[in-house]
């Protein structure tokens, strides 16, 4: 399911990545050399150097790499989680895990990727997938 | 050409100077690094004529390079004011020595000043200018806690990963409170048990406040020349053995493995340049922004092995009268923590190396080890320091 745009820099790659979120599309780059995938979008691979950088669907499947819950009073808007997520395609990034207290958001747990809106912004999160409690 | 190995004992710190730690109540930052620096300088028995090479960094100027010059009426022939956070005054030794060994200058003074804890600036607002000026589009909607959330994401890994557990963490904090109780000039200096810690507000999971650095104001400078106009100086040289600085990433989200820092590269620099090892080095002057830091620098700068740090701390192993003397003014735990800290496990490294660490001293220590930390686990930069006898 390889999307399109050959030139990620036009617009520039940041502006892309949240055009697509913006569309409710979770998008990342697949180096056109070395086949690696890239998180943060940029305009070129950190791995071999090329500009070639396209854009891809990934499968949304990935892994707690690690956690933390950050404890706000609940006049603050109360606690709420931090993660570290490892995709499939081998790419980890910052988001949080949402449907579960936070304190239960386990390294390992098994989540899938969502685009929610939240103030009129879209924002990438994950949920865990298989036991749901 | 010249080696690294050339370099090693080219140049030694001739003084060190504080200012201002705790609480600057009403005085700028600029006035207390001046303070600082103006104490360093008298400490080599230098006068400020006779500065010609500078190095500083700020965590909120963009040209601090200059506010310091002007402030303090330099006309340096040498410059770096390389900005890598915390380590950033462990990480301007290397080029310092090379401007120096060059003759491009005679002596470096290396200065920092912050008042984080009494600035009218508030930390919220900090944090929002911040945010403006340099946005983490992948990051900020998460909202980690800066950055505390960062390194709890460490801990929590290395947690998971090798079985540390937060009494492990506990016991860093309560080695580096009975440290700050022999050091009459640390901030923190009320008994503390593992017990405490582990009931103490929990910030972000695993972290505690004091599993967390304190926020102080400080300032401090240390003054480098080159090794033969040192032995000529009134202070006890302290040499530069080895000085080495690595960086893989920014942001937490960009850490390849969260309990391998690049500090086992800056490490295995500075030691190579040195020539020594893990077990030759008396003391360890290591930056504990947070507990889990120890850990980590003790497992990746080889005092014990990858995933065995929590195990290598228990029972006071690196506290007062433990096997390994580690952070010996108290650390930014309990000591003293201005923003950036590498500027004062510098200062404690010398004092040491000079035998002036009075209840805290060492006995005999001819050779320590510094090591800086920068950003969120970012930047580590390795120094190793010597008496004339490690020469």
């Amino acid at each position: 399911m390889n999307a399109s745009s050959e030139h990620p820099s036009n617009p520039g790659a940041q502006a892309t990545y949240f055009a697509y979120l913006a569309q409710g599309e979770f998008m990342i780059q697949r180096c056109g050399q070395c086949a690696k995938h890239v998180f943060y979008p940029r305009t070129l691979c950190t791995h071999c150097g090329s500009e070639r950088l396209q854009w891809v669907r990934p499968s949304g499947r990935g892994t707690v790499y690690s956690t933390s819950v950050v404890r706000k009073k609940k006049e603050e808007g109360g606690d709420y989680n931090v993660v570290l997520v490892d995709l499939e395609e081998d790419v980890r990034l910052m988001s949080r895990v949402d449907g579960i207290a936070p304190d239960r958001v386990a390294i390992g747990m098994p989540v899938q990727a969502k685009v929610v809106t939240e103030d009129g912004a879209a924002v990438l999160i994950f949920l865990t997938v298989g036991e749901q409690s | 050409m010249m080696t690294m190995k050339d370099l090693r004992g080219a140049v030694a710190i001739v003084g060190v100077g504080q200012a201002g730690c705790g609480e600057a109540h009403g005085r700028t930052e600029l006035e207390i690094l001046a303070e600082a620096s103006r104490l360093a300088v008298a400490d080599a028995g230098l006068s400020m004529k006779d500065i010609d090479g500078l190095t500083t960094a700020s965590s909120s100027s963009a040209m601090w390079g200059l506010n310091v010059v002007e402030y303090l009426g330099l006309r340096p022939r040498f410059v770096d004011s390389t900005m890598i956070g915390g380590s950033s005054f462990v990480a301007h030794m290397l080029p310092s020595m090379m401007a120096l060994a060059s003759g491009q200058c005679d002596a470096v003074l290396v200065c920092y000043g912050s008042t984080q804890r009494t600035a009218t600036l508030n930390r919220s607002a900090i944090k929002k200018a911040r945010r403006a000026l340099e946005p983490q589009p992948y990051e900020d909607p998460y909202e980690p806690l800066p950055p505390l959330t960062s390194y709890a994401l460490a801990a929590a890994r290395h947690m998971h990963q090798y079985g540390t557990t937060r009494e492990h963490l506990a016991q860093v904090a309560v080695a580096a409170r009975q440290w700050a109780q022999l050091n009459p000039d640390a901030f923190m200096r009320d008994p503390l048990t593992v017990d405490d810690v582990l009931k103490s507000r929990m910030v972000s999971d695993p972290l505690t406040v004091r599993d967390s650095c304190l926020v102080t104001d400080g300032a401090g400078a240390y003054v480098l020349v080159r090794a033969d106009r040192a032995r000529d100086l009134r202070r006890k040289p302290v040499y530069v053995l080895g000085s080495a600085t690595a960086m893989w990433h920014k942001q937490i989200s960009s850490m390849l493995d969260l309990t391998v820092t690049a500090a086992l590269e800056s490490g295995k620099r500075a030691y190579e340049m040195a020539g020594v090892t893990a077990k030759d080095i008396d003391v360890l002057e290591l930056y504990d922004a947070f507990t889990i830091n120890t850990l980590l620098f003790l497992e990746d700068l080889g005092f014990c092995k990858k995933g065995e740090g929590g195990a290598f701390v228990e029972g006071g192993a690196i506290a007062p009268g433990g096997r390994l003397a580690v952070n010996t003014n108290g650390g930014g735990l309990s000591c003293v923590h201005p923003g950036m800290y590498g500027m004062f496990i510098t200062i404690e490294a010398v004092r040491q190396l000079r035998g002036e660490g009075g209840r805290r001293q060492i006995p005999g220590a001819e050779l320590a080890l510094v090591h800086g930390n920068g950003g969120t686990l970012s930047s580590q930069s390795t120094a190793i320091l010597g008496s004339e006898n490690t020469l």
